[in-house]
């Protein structure tokens, strides 16, 4: 895949191609392309004077980076222990279902990448799911369908 | 700007001034919980009527932080906590809309949008009446809910910054001798005293330090941390001030969860704002004391919530703890004297230095002091954030504030701690909650996530779920966490599949003792507590799981069978149309049978069921 290394140079710059902030730049990246490519992770690499190793140990050591292309939409099932209590995990396996995906995929559409959280912080609202940004708590199996309709009619 | 005591006190009274313009202020409650349920529609709704009804001028609705009562959200607050609305347009947001405008208007108060008692004829106007709020001690959550936290002139008003001004007129050691003396003990669980840290940091050889805020809050089923964050971003950002003025440091950090963006939002905007008042920068207070703090985002990592962790992830590598013979006040972030708090802790600060050290040291317990701020949630009636006294009971949370078990249902146990704590069972209820008293029983306060767990809870699967957790988690430094907690979750993962053999127990318990004395960090150490927990607690759900194949709770699907009882089906079709797999059949007004081989066992039909005609085995 080609990256564009102008885009790329004006992250690092953002942090003053501190390499501290190499977690922060890979998170800008994937803000862009919806995942980290690899090339970019070389590129960095280069710019901050790391060797690929280190900086491809930070890329997969931490959960929120993805080296696999995401789908146009990120489900976040929590499964935090509010929600694990509350049905959260009736409502994941409802999605997989549902999407024909298993949790970590993206659907064959490109559509949407399923994927579950340890949790959200808004236990109160178990069971809950992020889509994108926006949050529903609450939700039953039953309504899954909905959550997953509004999106798909929303493009 | 050249910021001085005076300067604080004209802020305040020149914001006071311009609120007494008002005629009323509206509390409209946007931390996450009520933004999900529709506060923000809540709230432009509420505005343009306003607008259209030409009481702009006149009337203020103002976005605070977390109130507590997320169950009941969204949450509308008519000023000094007067009236507290509930559920506020979760049915039609166009007729409640109506309503506030009717109490803004001519004093009308909405019933319909009281909370209400038990009975559901007793409703309390002002929250001070609620026994959620009644039976807390609010310190750290005082302002929250009550002050704009994108509005730096709201928190001045409200006393803030002005323990800061009062810190830089103190001696250095005078300050550490204050928050020794009042018994603050660090919140993110460990519980060690604050005090002791900040002196062994300021004594600690090499330069620069640095003080470091931890909002890396990764405990599954606790949020305090996000509502302050979100709710008060000032407290933080004063307390490490002080504290760095108090160590002799001019960088500070705050590490904040990646799952936390809002809170990253508003603790920038409070940087930027403490910058231009001159309360961060060069020169503070005119004393020649410079200190900026700046925000790492974490990356999805729940071991980086621990000290060293999080001091290697600052520093750009993977985030692995590192062994800790040599102390991070010593030897920290990037090798250097770093002294770390929870942001709770650094929260706890100002009042300290505001109200004096013993005005703190007297509520609490003997030997844990102040308050802790708890999210209690689960299978409990209110749930939510609470701010309680040390040493308060078990009970007096769940079944006070938190107004009991859900559906009616019996309590089985609670779960504090997160991964690394235990679930308590029912003959502790009466235990005092302080630092203490919780670690004796095999549990720990932790970061203050209360789990209330009823007796559709497996405590079985409870211990599976954390396992699964944890094994998700290491992050695979250490031998013993690494390898010995999966070998742990292997086990637990046969017993609830119904092929655990005789001996599972006692190797679980010898797994558990090993992992716990030869794991690297503390995440390891206390990675096997919730299975210890619960077996000390739980042991005969355990035993039923291996001799019998039976999950008395009814949740692993791999030992229940669900059935529709012929006696008690009315016919009423609702588990048919909820099935999510479409295995249960049966026409109107007949009774309705499973299909067995279909069956996902998730039972769904047994909750929706409203005449309990669904049985598991």
């Amino acid at each position: 895949m080609e990256v564009d290394t102008g885009r790329l140079n004006e992250i690092v710059q953002k942090y003053n191609g501190d390499r501290s902030y190499i977690l922060a730049i890979f998170q800008d990246i994937q803000r862009t392309y919806r995942f980290l490519p690899k090339e970019a992770i070389k590129f960095i690499c280069e710019q901050l004077d790391i060797p690929f190793s280190k900086g491809y140990e930070v890329a997969t050591f931490y959960k929120a980076l993805s080296l696999k292309p995401r789908g146009k939409h990120t489900i976040h099932v929590c499964l935090g222990t509010a929600c694990h209590l509350r049905g959260g995990p009736n409502i994941s396996e409802t999605f997989e279902r549902e999407l024909q995906v298993k949790t970590g995929d993206t659907t064959v559409d490109g559509n949407f990448t399923l994927e579950t959280v340890n949790c959200l912080g808004a236990c109160a609202l178990a069971p809950l799911v992020r889509i994108d940004e926006k949050d529903f708590g609450k939700t039953t199996p039953g309504g899954v369908k909905n959550i997953i309709n509004e999106f798909r009619n929303g493009e | 700007m050249n910021m001085s005591a005076v300067e604080i006190d004209r802020i305040a009274s020149e914001y006071n001034k311009k609120m007494e313009s008002f005629h009323k202020i509206i509390n409209i409650c946007t931390g996450t919980g009520c933004v999900s349920s529709g506060a923000l529609n809540v709230y432009k709704g509420l505005k343009d009527a306003i607008d259209s009804e030409g009481l702009a001028g006149k009337i203020l609705v103002k976005k605070t932080g977390c109130h507590g009562l997320c169950e009941r959200g969204p949450i509308v607050v008519f000023g000094n906590d007067e009236i507290l609305y509930q559920t506020v347009g979760k049915k039609s947001l166009e007729d409640d809309i109506k309503l506030l405008i009717a109490t803004v208007k001519e004093n009308r108060i909405a019933e319909k949008l009281l909370y209400k008692g038990d009975d559901k004829t007793k409703r309390y106007v002002s929250t001070h009446d609620i026994p959620f709020y009644a039976g807390q001690t609010r310190l750290v959550l005082a302002l929250n809910g009550i002050i704009d936290p994108e509005i730096i002139e709201d928190y001045i008003a409200h006393g803030g910054y002005k323990a800061l001004a009062k810190a830089f007129s103190m001696d250095r050691d005078e300050i550490i001798g204050w928050i020794d003396k009042s018994g603050l003990r660090g919140k993110g669980g460990g519980g060690f005293p604050t005090g002791v840290k900040w002196r062994s940091c300021k004594a600690a050889e090499g330069s620069p330090r640095y003080v470091l805020a931890n909002g890396d809050e990764g405990d599954p089923g606790a949020f305090m941390d996000r509502s302050l964050m979100e709710g008060n971003p000032h407290a933080i950002l004063e307390g490490m001030i002080i504290g760095a003025y108090t160590i002799g440091s001019n960088q500070g950090y705050i590490y904040v969860r990646d799952e936390y963006p809002l809170a990253v939002e508003r603790l920038l905007k409070a940087i930027k704002q403490a910058r231009e008042f001159g309360f961060l920068g060069n020169n503070i207070f005119g004393s020649g004391f410079d200190f900026d703090i700046g925000i790492f985002r974490g990356g999805g990592a729940f071991v980086c919530g621990e000290s060293t962790a999080l001091m290697t992830s600052i520093e750009g590598k993977a985030g692995e703890p590192r062994a800790k013979y040599v102390h991070t006040v010593e030897k920290g972030l990037w090798e250097k004297p770093t002294n770390l708090n929870n942001v709770e802790t650094w929260a706890s600060v100002p009042e300290i230095i505001n109200k004096g050290w013993e005005w703190f040291s007297s509520i609490g317990t003997e030997r844990s002091k102040g308050t802790k701020v708890f999210s209690l949630v689960g299978k409990v009636n209110n749930t939510g954030l609470v701010e309680v006294p040390m040493g308060i009971t078990l009970r007096e949370i769940i079944f006070g504030l938190g107004n009991g078990i859900r559906g009616g249902k019996k309590f089985k146990a609670v779960q504090t701690g997160g991964p690394s704590g235990g679930c308590i069972s029912e003959e502790y209820l009466d235990m005092p909650v302080d630092f203490d008293s919780l670690t004796k029983l095999g549990s720990m306060m932790g970061s203050g996530g209360m789990i209330v767990m009823d007796e559709r809870s497996c405590m079985v699967d409870v211990a599976h779920y954390f396992l699964k957790f944890l094994v998700e988690e290491s992050c695979g430094k250490c031998t013993p966490c690494r390898e010995g907690v999966r070998r742990m979750y292997e086990i637990v993962d046969r017993i609830c599949n119904g092929s655990g053999v005789e001996g599972d127990i006692e190797h679980l318990e010898e797994l558990g003792k090993a992992i716990g004395l030869g794991s690297l960090c503390a995440l390891g150490q206390s990675a096997p507590n919730p299975v210890l927990s619960t077996l000390k607690f739980f042991k005969e759900e355990y035993r039923m799981h291996i001799d019998e194949k039976k999950c008395p709770a009814g949740v692993c699907k791999s030992l229940i069978k669900l059935h529709i009882m012929p006696e008690k089906c009315t016919g009423c079709m609702r588990c048919a149309s909820e099935c999510p797999v479409g295995c249960i059949s049966g026409e109107k007004k007949q009774v309705h049978t499973i299909d067995q081989s279909k069956c996902i066992k998730c039972g769904n039909c047994y909750d929706v069921c409203r005449f309990d005609a669904v049985a598991i085995e």
